[in-house]
């Protein structure tokens, strides 16, 4: 199995492949986090497994008596991965002071999952804009390495620091590489598969994560589909690892298309900006929380994130963007009608789609036809 | 069912000042509209910090966007104002408040009558992760200034284990940001800011919640001084003015009475005999329903919205471990720190900080927030609750399902029905009713014959 086959492998069977690093890393610890604004680096430093917790795109109804309908079903998905046990290979668990759905959807797994993890909170700011913000997260970061130490029973040292930002900033340079890749007239890698490489970095250890990414690396060169490239599309808005609804973009269309690009939590937002070296290194990590494009929940006063989300759009010379936005998320709803109008003001066509935790398949499918046909008309 | 008793009853005499006080601000923003005086208006969140821009002078009134979102519910306005804002392409599960405002803005109509008070700049505090977002297209839309204090860095709960050090950088955090906040707005506005206007705003404000907090306990008593509806025509006043001398008199007469009624023994329902918390905000275009349990003898005696909207609350465990509140106690020298600018800053800031219980619920939105609903059960005698699950609002509808599971473990009766605050198509009225009905009947309770 080539390394770009395993990412999705490791998608598909995360509990195995940490239940099997765990019996690797005898005496360290699985935290399972609920949102990119955990510093994850810091936890890495002290031996820890950092794993994002996410949903499995199925119907249930375990979590309807903890969170109540109104709030995103990706937060009710994620809960009801610990009720159901799927991540009993969790020892504990993280939030970065996130929006309040996912909140609920963390607490209620230190109220109900069993057993009952760790619960480390990193109280992160709830904007990335203010001039106080370095001094603070830095403040508040010095706390988290201090639980994690209790936690681990360990000292985090310089060097631990050091190696976990060296190891973070070497994925995301990887990461980046591939998908550089894809701003070619005919990418070698297709949108789904580039889903469960970022996606399973965010599961895995970083460290393995990079040495499958120089592989696909090398795998990647001089690659050629074996499909027409057509619509060159960007996906924007919320959580997003749906397979399913990426996979019935470039599969199931009769006009060809291609994900060239993301501007996602679970993707471009994730691991663009590195970690840039200071003295303090709690400082430094603080800095690239902050600096890195932000979710719209942290995206205020200013709009950071619609220029960033613009220039995406125009490196990776795309035709036209699709505006997901979980149901009920309302940082991304109240951005939709700014954003969306920004790009178009700025020549980008888009099309807004709303996720359920499950795709209709078939409702979509008609809808995003209909897009790309718009998309054609405005080539021609 | 326990034999009925018929208490006295009256009528507030606080009720034509608290509706004066209300009043007052919303003509002060017609006027600013139409032109008849340029009041200076910030318009922003209310639950914290609004005594902050009062340093700018006296002509200073804020229009808070959520007691503005209630009030255009309740007088019926929603459809009008949301349409304005589902047009422009915003999602109706939206916070109801928050649709009703930018409508207002998008449509340029003010509820009350006139056009939509322009403010001067929008000014924040954020703890809902709706309450930073909100005021984003407002100010584009209207091409104004907007500034945002990050409020949403809370005191963790009292078991949390949290350093002092923890503490101390989140208060510094706020404070360096009100701060912050002080030159921009001398910088948007052209004025010199006044910090000795500021020391009486923060005295006031912080004097205000705990009176408040004060009143609802009095509130314990049975039978209740107040009912639901006396309780969301007096909150507003701290709501909307906090930081103002009317307002402090105004809870320092409504504390007297409220003693005076529990002297005499008079009672906000006529035949109390059974109590209840009601969970979240009301629909505010179906207050009936309060009328409707009262006619069942159910008295709504509070809950963390009612009491907790703009803080002054103290959570704590007793020494027997139990979660309890209790009203904040201002500090004796408030007086001395609110002489200076960093004094009066870090005053308010450590008071919200502290006894911010609602910030806190929200940042912190299962665990103890369940405990709190338990405690008001518990300690305001209440037999059971009614749980409004309120689309409108996602900052009191977290944690609602874990806080109503909390509340049958503890042996509280919990009635729930659906809707939202300020959207009247999401609410079923008979439903709801139907749904009271069933519940009461299974409490015993029958419609009591007058
Ligand atoms: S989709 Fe939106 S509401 Fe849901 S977890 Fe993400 S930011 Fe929060
Ligand atoms: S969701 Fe609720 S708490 Fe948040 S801004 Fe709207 S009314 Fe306020």
């Amino acid at each position: 199995m080539g390394a770009i086959e395993k990412f999705q492998e490791i998608y598909e069977n995360r509990g195995d492949y940490i239940r099997d690093w765990k019996s690797r890393n005898p005496g360290s610890k699985v935290l399972g986090y609920f949102c990119t604004y955990v510093p994850e680096e810091i936890a890495y430093a002290g031996g820890v497994l950092t794993s994002r917790l996410l949903g499995s795109h199925e119907i249930e109804d375990d979590s309807a008596p903890h969170i109540f309908g109104m709030f995103c079903p990706f937060c009710r998905d994620v809960l009801a991965q610990g009720l159901q046990g799927k991540a009993d290979y969790i020892d504990g668990i993280s939030d970065g002071n996130c929006c309040m759905h996912l909140l609920q959807a963390f607490e209620a797994w230190y109220l109900n999952v069993r057993p009952q993890p760790k619960m480390i909170r990193a109280d992160v700011s709830c904007t990335t804009q203010t001039a106080r913000g370095v001094d603070y997260l830095t403040g508040e970061l010095k706390a988290f390495q201090k639980d994690i130490e209790e936690w681990m029973d360990r000292k985090i040292t310089v060097d631990d620091l050091d190696h976990s930002i060296d190891v973070f900033n070497q994925n995301r340079r990887l990461l980046r590489q591939v998908y550089d890749l894809r701003k070619a007239d005919d990418p070698p890698i297709s949108g789904l598969e580039c889903m469960y490489m970022v996606v399973a970095g965010q599961l895995m250890d970083k460290k393995e994560h990079n040495q499958l990414l120089e592989e696909a690396l090398v795998e990647l060169d001089g690659r050629k589909l074996d499909r027409e490239t057509g619509s060159r599309l960007m996906l924007i808005g919320s959580e997003n690892d749906d397979v399913e609804f990426i996979s019935m973009i470039e599969q199931k269309m009769t006009m060809p298309a291609t994900v060239v690009i993301d501007e996602h939590c679970t993707g471009t937002r994730y691991f663009l900006g590195e970690v840039i070296p200071d003295e303090d290194r709690i400082a430094a990590i603080a800095s690239r929380y902050l600096d890195r494009t932000p979710c719209p929940a942290k995206d205020w006063p200013k709009r950071i994130r619609f220029d960033r989300a613009l220039q995406l759009a125009k490196e990776w010379k795309v035709d036209g963007a699709i505006t997901l936005q979980q149901k009920f998320c309302d940082p991304h709803e109240i951005d939709m009608p700014s954003i969306r109008k920004y790009l178009e003001d700025n020549g980008v066509p888009t099309y807004f789609l709303e996720l359920d935790v499950t795709v209709p398949v078939g409702q979509f499918s008609t809808r995003v036809e209909a897009f790309l046909e718009s998309l054609m008309l405005d080539i021609l | 069912m326990s034999k009925l008793t018929r208490y006295p009853t009256k009528t507030f005499e606080c009720w034509g000042m608290a509706k004066e006080l209300r009043m007052d601000i919303y003509n002060k923003l017609a006027q600013k509209a139409s032109g008849e005086k340029d009041w200076l208006v910030a318009s922003g969140g209310t639950e914290g910090l609004i005594g902050l821009p009062a340093g700018l002078g006296d002509d200073y009134v804020p229009f808070g966007g959520e007691p503005y979102g209630a009030s255009t519910g309740a007088m019926g306005k929603s459809q009008e104002m949301m349409a304005y804002c589902e047009n422009k392409g915003y999602a109706r599960d939206l916070c109801g408040y928050c649709r009703n405002y930018l409508g207002s803005a998008f449509g340029d109509k003010f509820s009350f009558g006139g056009k939509y008070p322009h403010p001067d700049f929008y000014f924040q505090l954020h703890f809902c992760d709706t309450h930073g977002k909100w005021y984003q297209p407002a100010a584009e839309f209207t091409d104004s200034p907007y500034f945002v204090i990050d409020g949403g860095a809370m005191y963790r709960w009292p078991k949390w284990n949290e350093s002092k050090e923890r503490k101390q950088n989140k208060l510094n955090y706020l404070v360096q940001q009100m701060h912050d906040s002080i030159p921009w707005m001398e910088e948007v506005t052209g004025r010199e800011y006044d910090d000795e206007k500021l020391g009486e705003a923060v005295y006031n404000e912080i004097m205000c919640t705990s009176k408040w907090a004060k009143c609802c306990e009095l509130n314990k008593h049975i039978p209740a001084p107040m009912d639901q509806k006396s309780m969301y025509a007096f909150y507003v006043v701290h709501v909307l003015r906090r930081h103002t001398k009317e307002a402090v008199a105004f809870f320092d007469s409504l504390y007297d009475e409220l003693q005076d009624r529990i002297a005499k023994g008079i009672a906000a329902v006529e035949y109390e005999r059974y109590r209840l918390i009601h969970n979240s905000q009301p629909p505010w275009y179906a207050l009936n329903m309060f009328r409707y349990l009262e006619d069942f003898g159910v008295a709504c005696v509070g809950s963390q919205y009612d009491f907790m909207l703009s803080g002054g609350w103290d959570y704590y465990y007793d020494e027997d471990d139990v979660a309890r509140i209790r009203a904040a106690e201002p500090s004796p020298d408030l007086k001395q720190q609110i002489s200076t600018r960093d004094g009066a800053l870090t005053a308010l800031a450590s008071w919200y900080l502290e006894y911010g219980l609602q910030a806190r619920s929200f940042r912190f939105p299962m665990l103890e927030r369940r405990n709190i609903d338990v405690a008001i059960a518990r300690d305001w005698n209440c037999q059971g609750a009614i749980m409004h699950l309120n689309r409108g609002c996602e900052g009191w509808a977290v944690g609602q399902l874990e806080v109503r599971r909390a509340l049958v473990e503890n042996g509280f009766g919990v009635v729930t029905y659906e809707g939202n605050v300020a959207d009247p198509r999401e609410y079923d009225g008979p439903r709801t009713f139907a749904r009271i009905d069933a519940f009461l009947e299974s409490q015993g309770l029958k419609k009591i014959a007058t």
